[in-house]
């Protein structure tokens, strides 16, 4: 038995550990706290590109935490399905590389940017818990275990919002998201209470086999859908995005991107794998689609007015989960009919869960960037701003790259996965990709503003002292520079390989069932 | 009737806690409302693994017996009460330091961040 088995756990295990070590590792010093922080980010990444390839190899990897099979059987004959599973199939896989690589590129940025600050022992220590909480949510198999790390992911996240707690504005933001957050959490327990009490079983394929959609089910499907759709940050419980991404620190708000992700994912995961094509009608598909376009819309127009910088790449990032809703919702509408998933689903959802990989890693970026901006220039105020791309021509670069490719202009990445979306879902309704398209215009609008205003026009005399940031800040830009770059260069293998399986594995919800109760109860 | 009476009892708690939440102005008191909110959830799980005359899943306490009750629920609730013990306490914390900067528990006058 190969060590491979257990990468599952081991991509979990691994910053847990980081987090619990991290506060000795600091009383060696800084150098020993940023080696650890950056070592076990990297160690992360590695396992996660392992698990990766091991799964598209062998298919879906499933762990039983502390037993040999997912189930009890007792001498009399019965079998309960309690054990913990991790299930990874290939969209768990593809969004825990998705995350590990936007928590990498966070903690090299990190390590330069936070030095100026104290209690920096118990940021790293947040930050993997951070990680460990979004990973576990993403590789889980098991409802309840769902549950727990999403609160792992969010108490880890209050406290690094309110990192800087001598700002009220970080107080109040982490107070506004923990009020929505912990509520959304708790219509996820009882989601899964509903479902226990129907199935006495919390494992996701158990329950999945069994499920017939009754009165308990809607109303454990209605609180997962709007508890996750919170979490993730969509209209019109959009309203703690813009205020937690902007409070926290910049290498932690392109972590928060990766967790907004791993809710997204959650959703998914429970209309594709739990509920599938007992939905029956298309009420949930038509609400997830609506979100989708009033995100998109509602999103980017507040994102045009906004002053800050921050909070502008914010309200832009509620715009962007709405492609994702939108591409997703459309190929969840055509999950009971073969013919119109071969036709257009099929391409929606390869256009979403594309645009997935690529919102994370050019958002994250451009938070990144946002954060250097702050960091050379000590304001994210557009209006104190000028001029900087004398100054600055490395995060200038990378700034254009992020922004090009978020707002989908061709060859970059972003336009391939907004293509993909609007041919499919102009095949459902035009008046869906014309949505699509006049957000993607005014996205190019709104990045077009900051490019001008912060980096281009005359060079202001208060501002001609600012030097280009520190070196670990730049590694932590390119890095997902790089990723953003490989994308564009290779849309095909990227298509075939990171796409296609993890929308494959999404769809395929007797394959993600048999994965684990193949063998019966 | 009696038998649906716990669940009902979930409901108004429940529904007691979102009415805090989303119509108290003390900051406290949404607090408390999602504390009451945490409640109905872990009442609801340990009123799902009730079984009338079924006896404690301890093979060697419970003696002779009919029925033994699945503990998964008891270990869910037992979790859900200790995470809901970490957020409330974060959450009162960080309900102190607003305070501290604000002079006030109001809502309505705690609105730095907006637009």
């Amino acid at each position: 038995m190969s060590w491979h088995v257990h990468l599952p756990a081991l991509m979990i295990a691994v910053p847990l550990l980081g987090a619990f070590v991290a506060p000795v590792a600091s009383m060696l010093g800084k150098a020993a706290r940023n080696f650890w922080l950056v070592g076990v980010s990297a160690l992360t990444a590695i396992l996660s590109v392992l698990l990766w390839q091991q799964v598209l190899a062998s298919g879906t990897a499933i762990y039983v935490m502390g037993g040999e099979a997912f189930n009890l059987s007792l001498p009399s004959g019965m079998s309960l399905p309690i054990r913990i599973i991790l299930e990874v199939d290939a969209f768990s896989a593809f969004m825990a590389l998705v995350g590990s690589i936007a928590a990498l590129a966070g903690a090299i940025f990190s390590t330069n940017y936070m030095e100026k600050f104290s209690g920096l022992d118990k940021f790293t220590a947040l930050y993997f818990l951070l990680t460990t909480g979004m990973l576990g949510m993403v590789l889980t198999g098991d409802l309840f275990n769902f549950f727990v790390f999403l609160e792992i992911a969010s108490v880890a996240s209050f406290g690094l919002v309110a990192f800087w707690r001598d700002r009220p504005e970080a107080i109040e933001a982490s107070f506004k998201y923990m009020v929505v957050s912990t509520i959304g959490a708790m219509m996820v327990l009882i989601a899964i209470a509903f479902l226990y009490g129907r199935y006495n079983a919390v494992n996701m394929a158990a329950v999945a086999n069994v499920l017939r959609l009754g009165y308990a089910e809607k109303v454990a499907l209605v609180f997962l859908i709007v508890a996750l759709a919170m979490k993730c940050g969509t209209v019109p419980m959009h309203m703690w995005t813009p205020d937690a991404y902007t409070e926290a620190p910049a290498g932690v708000t392109c972590l928060l991107i990766a967790v907004s992700q791993a809710s997204l994912y959650g959703l998914f995961r429970v209309c594709f794998s739990i509920y599938g094509a007992s939905l029956g009608s298309a009420v949930v598909p038509w609400t997830i689609i609506v979100m989708g376009v009033l995100s998109m819309f509602i999103g980017v127009s507040m994102a045009v007015v906004q002053k800050e910088i921050k909070r502008l790449m914010a309200y832009h990032s509620v715009s962007q989960i709405g492609y994702m809703l939108l591409g997703l919702g459309v190929g969840l509408l055509a999950l009971s009919d073969p013919q119109a998933m071969a036709d257009y689903g099929f391409t929606a959802m390869k256009g979403g869960i594309y645009h997935l990989i690529n919102y994370t890693v050019c958002k994250g970026l451009l938070f990144l960037t946002a954060g250097a901006l702050y960091y050379a220039a000590g304001s994210r105020n557009l209006n104190d701003l000028g001029g900087l791309a004398r100054n600055m021509p490395y995060t200038t670069f990378m700034f254009v790259i992020a922004a090009a490719a978020i707002a989908g202009l061709p060859p970059f990445n972003g336009f391939v996965s907004k293509l993909l979306i609007y041919e499919s879902t102009f095949a459902v309704y035009p008046i869906l990709s014309i949505m699509a398209l006049v957000t993607s215009v005014l996205t190019l609008a709104s990045f077009v503003k900051v490019f001008q205003t912060a980096f281009l026009g005359p060079a202001k005399a208060r501002l001609s002292h600012v030097k280009e940031v520190p070196a670990g800040m730049l590694l932590g830009m390119s890095v997902l520079t790089i990723v953003i770059i490989g994308l564009t260069l290779f849309p095909t293998w990227s298509l075939s390989n990171l796409v296609e399986p993890a929308a494959k594995a999404l769809v395929d919800q007797a394959g993600y069932i048999s994965a684990v109760v193949g063998g019966g109860l | 009737m009696t038998g649906n009476l716990p669940y009902l009892v979930v409901g108004i708690i429940f529904l007691l806690g979102l009415y805090a939440v989303l119509f108290e102005k003390n900051l406290i008191k949404i607090a408390i409302g999602i504390t009451l909110i945490e409640a109905s959830a872990n009442l609801l799980l340990i009123v799902l693994g009730y079984r009338a005359g079924g006896s404690i899943p301890v093979f060697t306490l419970a003696g002779k017996v009919e029925k033994m009750v699945l503990p998964v629920p008891q270990a869910l609730t037992l979790t859900a009460i200790v995470i809901g013990l970490a957020t409330s306490a974060l959450m009162l914390s960080l309900i102190m330091m607003l305070y501290k900067h604000y002079g006030t528990l109001d809502v309505r006058e705690i609105r730095r961040l907006r637009g």
